[in-house]
């Protein structure tokens, strides 16, 4: 397990949900997808998810599947009605410049470190 | 009662029901209980952002229940797959979703155009979704094995041309008690 808090400072990320405080998430690992319905088949609760989507069906499938925090890479970041909409499902939303696959590479060393 | 040699002679039909629980699947559709709650939602044509309302209604209804978290999980993936299906692939519907003591039982019933043939709809990868579906991230062929994946029980009967009706049981419990 990993304070969330601890790999936004490694990815250099900002959090869109100041409602929701990174240092009180733990994440077990994440889930690395654009496609909605591989992440709600399989990823796992407690993970993070690291995608390029950005619109409100990603913060319903967070929720729906239990993952804490969303990674947008690439500078992605997310509008007004998707912040929102986060914040009232418990949901962290924090972008990154990083690419996703530098993104789940630094998460891969920071668990297994 | 519902006959079910009839409906199958009518209309293209899939069953799928989870091993040693068609027992209690076939008896609760032989029953048709009275439910405690019913929840209705509204699922218009190619609205995505409205769908997932129904979803979230029953998932924080279950919650306030105490339904054990992976159960309300399963539930809500598999309520919120089937919405999607509905807005993304047909004109509009509804979901209607029945609470019972020991099980949810989730009815989506759409205006058609129906699908031409099930079997190939439930295989993984398998899609009829539009350029704006595949945009949004679904439309990857795996809604109905995901639906299928977290369910107790997964009906579907649908005809091209006509509506479709899915129909899936959760059990709060493991063994369907």
């Amino acid at each position: 397990m990993l304070k969330l808090s601890e790999y936004q400072a490694a990815i250099k990320g900002l959090n869109h949900t100041p409602d929701h405080d990174p240092a009180a998430i733990q994440i077990s690992g994440a889930y690395v997808c654009d496609m909605l319905s591989d992440v709600m088949g399989n990823a796992k609760p407690g993970q993070a998810w690291i995608t390029i989507m950005k619109h409100l069906n990603t913060v319903a499938v967070a929720s729906l599947a239990g993952l804490p925090a969303i990674i947008f890479a690439k500078g992605n970041q997310p509008d007004g009605a998707v912040v929102e909409k986060a914040s009232a499902e418990g949901i962290c939303l924090i972008s990154s410049d990083l690419d996703t696959f530098s993104l789940a590479g630094i998460l891969y060393s920071m668990l297994n470190a | 009662m519902r006959d079910f040699a009839a409906a199958r002679s009518e209309m293209a039909e899939y069953w799928h029901i989870r091993l040693g629980l068609e027992d209690p699947v076939k008896k609760f559709f032989s029953q048709a209980p009275e439910a405690d709650v019913t929840l209705e939602a509204d699922i218009p044509e190619k609205d995505f952002n409205s769908a997932g309302r129904g979803s979230a209604e029953v998932k924080n209804l279950l919650k306030r229940l105490g339904v054990d978290p992976e159960v309300l999980r399963r539930v809500a993936v598999a309520a919120y797959e089937a919405e999607i299906n509905v807005a993304a692939h047909s004109l509009g519907g509804s979901m209607t979703s029945n609470i019972h003591p020991e099980l949810i039982h989730m009815v989506f019933q759409d205006n058609g155009p129906g699908i031409a043939d099930i079997e190939q709809a439930m295989i993984p990868g398998f899609s009829t979704a539009d350029e704006m579906v595949r945009e949004l991230g679904f439309g990857a062929g795996l809604g109905l094995p995901n639906i299928q994946k977290n369910a107790d029980a997964l009906h579907i009967s649908s005809e091209k041309g006509d509506s479709t009706c899915l129909e899936i049981i959760i059990y709060f419990k493991n063994d369907g008690q």
